[in-house]
């Protein structure tokens, strides 16, 4: 997606602020047809769109996703929640925090309360956990090995909440959300982990901590699953999660900070 | 208790709220909150009863208690009666059939302003088609300025939006450039801060003032932290234009921003000592959209676009230049694709502009809505007919850090073309003396542009 030469001919002559563009990631000194974007700035734009728009479509590969995790030595559970589709996912996100009737049952019968649980979700990009999550889970379960980790529990159709309601299912006293964040235009598979102390029914997003952006472009494995683990540590030893979780680092932002 | 007869069927309403939310279009965020109509005929029997209600109606009703909201009692407080008396006598249909008429001048509904509420405005809105909400608009002007004037006929302000994920000044710094180069930034130059750390958004002030001032921009610059920081920044003598503020249309929404009628008037008067406008005296800029209320779980059981309406009770009493209803920016729970989008967006225009806003669009959307750049194309056109005071200008359309996508400042050299809109006068002026439009008002194409516009600026930002 080189800018073509400028030369007398050019329908769309380079703008010659060009070079400004080493300061930002932002869309800028695109020249013009016109009034009009260069065709190849419409292609540019329609093809960061188009990996979004896929992303948010696609559908979490459990099976695989299963088998990804499958070394980890931990039971591995699914769960669905009460959003039965994609479109009731997108229109009803208190549909996507509510699991559905058969994964009560699932999760009743299993009950073994866990210091920490994992819910790997599909969220708004399945290709996030898809392609990240065991990665991250085998960076970070060894930084853990002290504590009692819960089973893997994979969901579909999920929100970010609906781990609280998993982990309430489960007895455990913190759950660790590792769900798919709404594609950009720049990376459609960043991969968010929510911390939650003590997850109740309506536990609000100021008491969770979130790391955002896990993706080898961006928050690497390794130093995700460092942050993460000082974050489960922190918020055990405190006994709370969320804004109001005192942490020596300056990493692991409260939601809406 | 409201009732309507469709053949043999009749409905019943129970509430004034309740007819209102059954009346609106369909959008995703009034089924969420469980106050959309049930059937396509319950909507339209809603409408039919609606269209029977007395204006005068939403003088006794109130629909959140006065005692219980200042937002209520703003309204009920301000209402001029004597600006309402030449539409008292009508119903709600009747004032639709009476917008669109000859009666229904400029100068008319100028004049109608003050006497209108947010409900009667939400109302009216709820009966109208698309076409309609252009038709009524077109005819409305509301004219604001600081250093340019905004809102006059035949008239497109952007505003340029230069974010950058960590605020490096460097970044903010080229994409301003790159939109004064295409010819945007004449309603402000306004930056959506990802840090809330005082003096890194003290430097994006100074920057934006010296830019300004070292080439005579005439716009106004603005840095979207709250209006808590803003004040603070007026304190401790940081150039500030403009002061910002998100606000809705419910005491407990604006709780939820950390605001209340008293804090915008107190920033509106912290804006005013400074005395930096030179056009006028505008100096708030606000934002809107409908969902708000109900993802703050602040809505009072209101459908979305009535409290998005009673917003604007809010921003009239502070005399803004910019209100700017973010019209997509909430994502497909609240309104779900590209119609939705659209309708809302006119919806937003038309009852600001009602209601005497100098109103714009964030014709935005995210990558979880059904919606893309062409539904975009179409919100932006059909408000630049209604008469839009401005939109956004985001380099490429791509806001890197807000993560959602806007109009580009290409999206408004697109609109100035196909309807003929022309700069702020102040803002064309500036751009013909810096030889960046030629006196029809267009572009100059990159060959003929001088050697170094901004030169300055860009040899400091290569070093």
């Amino acid at each position: 997606m080189n800018a073509p030469p400028d030369d007398e001919q050019a329908l769309t002559p380079a703008d010659p602020w060009t070079a400004l563009r080493v300061h930002t990631q932002a869309r800028i000194a695109l020249g013009r047809s016109g009034a009009s974007l260069p065709t190849r700035e419409v292609l540019a734009f329609g093809i960061a769109h188009a990996q979004a728009r896929d992303a948010v479509h696609a559908a979490l590969d459990v099976a695989a996703l299963h088998r990804d995790l499958d070394g980890f030595g931990l039971p591995i559970l699914e769960v669905r929640s009460a959003a039965a589709t994609r479109a009731a996912y997108l229109a009803r996100p208190d549909w996507g925090r509510r699991l559905d009737a058969s994964s009560v049952e699932a999760l009743m019968k299993c009950a073994t309360p866990p210091d920490v649980l994992f819910v790997i979700a599909d969220g708004l990009s399945a290709i996030a956990p898809q392609r990240h999550a065991a990665a991250l889970l085998a960076a970070t379960l060894p930084l853990l090995a002290d504590l009692a980790i819960g089973p893997l529990v994979i969901a579909t159709q999920a929100r970010v909440a609906l781990a609280d309601a998993v982990a309430i299912a489960l007895g455990a006293r913190l759950v660790v959300s590792l769900i798919g964040e709404r594609p950009g235009l720049s990376a459609p598979d960043s991969l968010g982990a929510y911390v939650t102390f003590a997850p109740k029914a309506g536990t609000t997003d100021a008491e969770r901590n979130c790391l955002s952006n896990i993706r080898p472009q961006g928050l690497g494995y390794e130093d995700a699953a460092r942050q993460l683990a000082g974050l489960i540590r922190a918020a055990l030893v405190e006994g709370i999660s969320g804004v109001a979780l005192r942490f020596e680092e300056d990493i692991a932002l409260p939601l809406f900070s | 208790m409201f009732r309507a007869s469709i053949g043999v069927r009749s409905h019943v309403f129970g509430s004034l709220a309740e007819l209102l939310a059954k009346a609106s279009p369909f959008r995703s965020g009034d089924a969420l909150a469980g106050v959309a109509a049930v059937s396509a005929e319950e909507r339209m029997a809603a409408r039919v009863a609606l269209a029977d209600l007395p204006l005068r109606v939403f003088l006794d009703q109130v629909l959140i208690p006065y005692e219980a909201d200042e937002v209520t009692r703003l309204i009920v407080d301000s209402h001029d009666a004597a600006a309402f008396a030449p539409v008292a006598s009508l119903t709600v249909g009747g004032f639709r059939d009476w917008l669109l008429s000859p009666r229904a001048t400029t100068e008319a509904l100028a004049a109608l302003a003050p006497g209108l509420t947010p409900e009667m405005a939400a109302a009216v809105s709820k009966l109208m088609r698309n076409q309609d909400l252009i038709l009524a608009a077109r005819k409305i002007r509301v004219v604001s300025a600081f250093r340019s004037t905004i809102g006059l006929p035949g008239r497109l302000s952007i505003r340029l939006q230069p974010n950058h994920p960590a605020d490096d000044p460097r970044g903010i710094l080229a994409s301003t450039l790159d939109g004064l180069l295409y010819g945007a930034g004449d309603a402000c130059i306004g930056i959506n801060p990802a840090t809330d750390e005082p003096a890194k958004l003290r430097a994006l002030w100074e920057m934006l003032d010296a830019l300004i001032a070292r080439h005579g921009i005439p716009t106004q610059s603005c840095v979207l932290a709250h209006v808590t920081r803003q004040i603070d920044a007026i304190n401790a003598g940081a150039p500030v234009d403009l002061l910002f503020q998100s606000v809705g249309g419910t005491e407990a929404l604006n709780r939820s921003f950390g605001v209340s009628l008293a804090l915008l008037r107190e920033a509106q008067d912290a804006g005013l000592s400074l005395k930096r406008g030179t056009v006028g005296n505008n100096v708030m800029y606000f934002e809107t959209g409908q969902g708000a209320a109900l993802s703050a779980n602040a809505h009072h059981g209101l459908d979305q676009q009535t409290c998005e309406a009673r917003a604007y009770a809010v921003c009239r009493a502070y005399a803004p230049l910019l209100v700017n209803s973010v019209v997509g920016f909430i994502g497909p729970e609240y309104l779900y694709d590209g119609k939705q989008i659209i309708r809302a967006g006119l919806e937003d225009h038309f009852c600001g502009k009602l209601l005497g806003l100098p109103m714009g669009v964030d014709v935005c959307y995210t990558n979880h809505a059904e919606a893309d750049q062409d539904d975009m194309d179409t919100l932006l056109t059909v408000l630049g007919a209604a008469g839009v005071n401005f939109v956004m200008g985001v380099p490429g359309a791509d806001d890197v850090m807000l993560g959602y996508q806007s109009t580009s400042f290409h999206d408004g050299l697109a609109l100035r073309e196909t309807l003929g809109l022309r700069h702020a006068p102040e803002f064309e002026d500036w751009l013909i003396r810096m030889q960046l439009i030629d006196v029809q008002g267009r572009l100059r194409s990159a060959r003929e542009l001088p050697a170094q516009p901004f030169g300055d600026a860009i040899e400091a930002l290569s070093r």
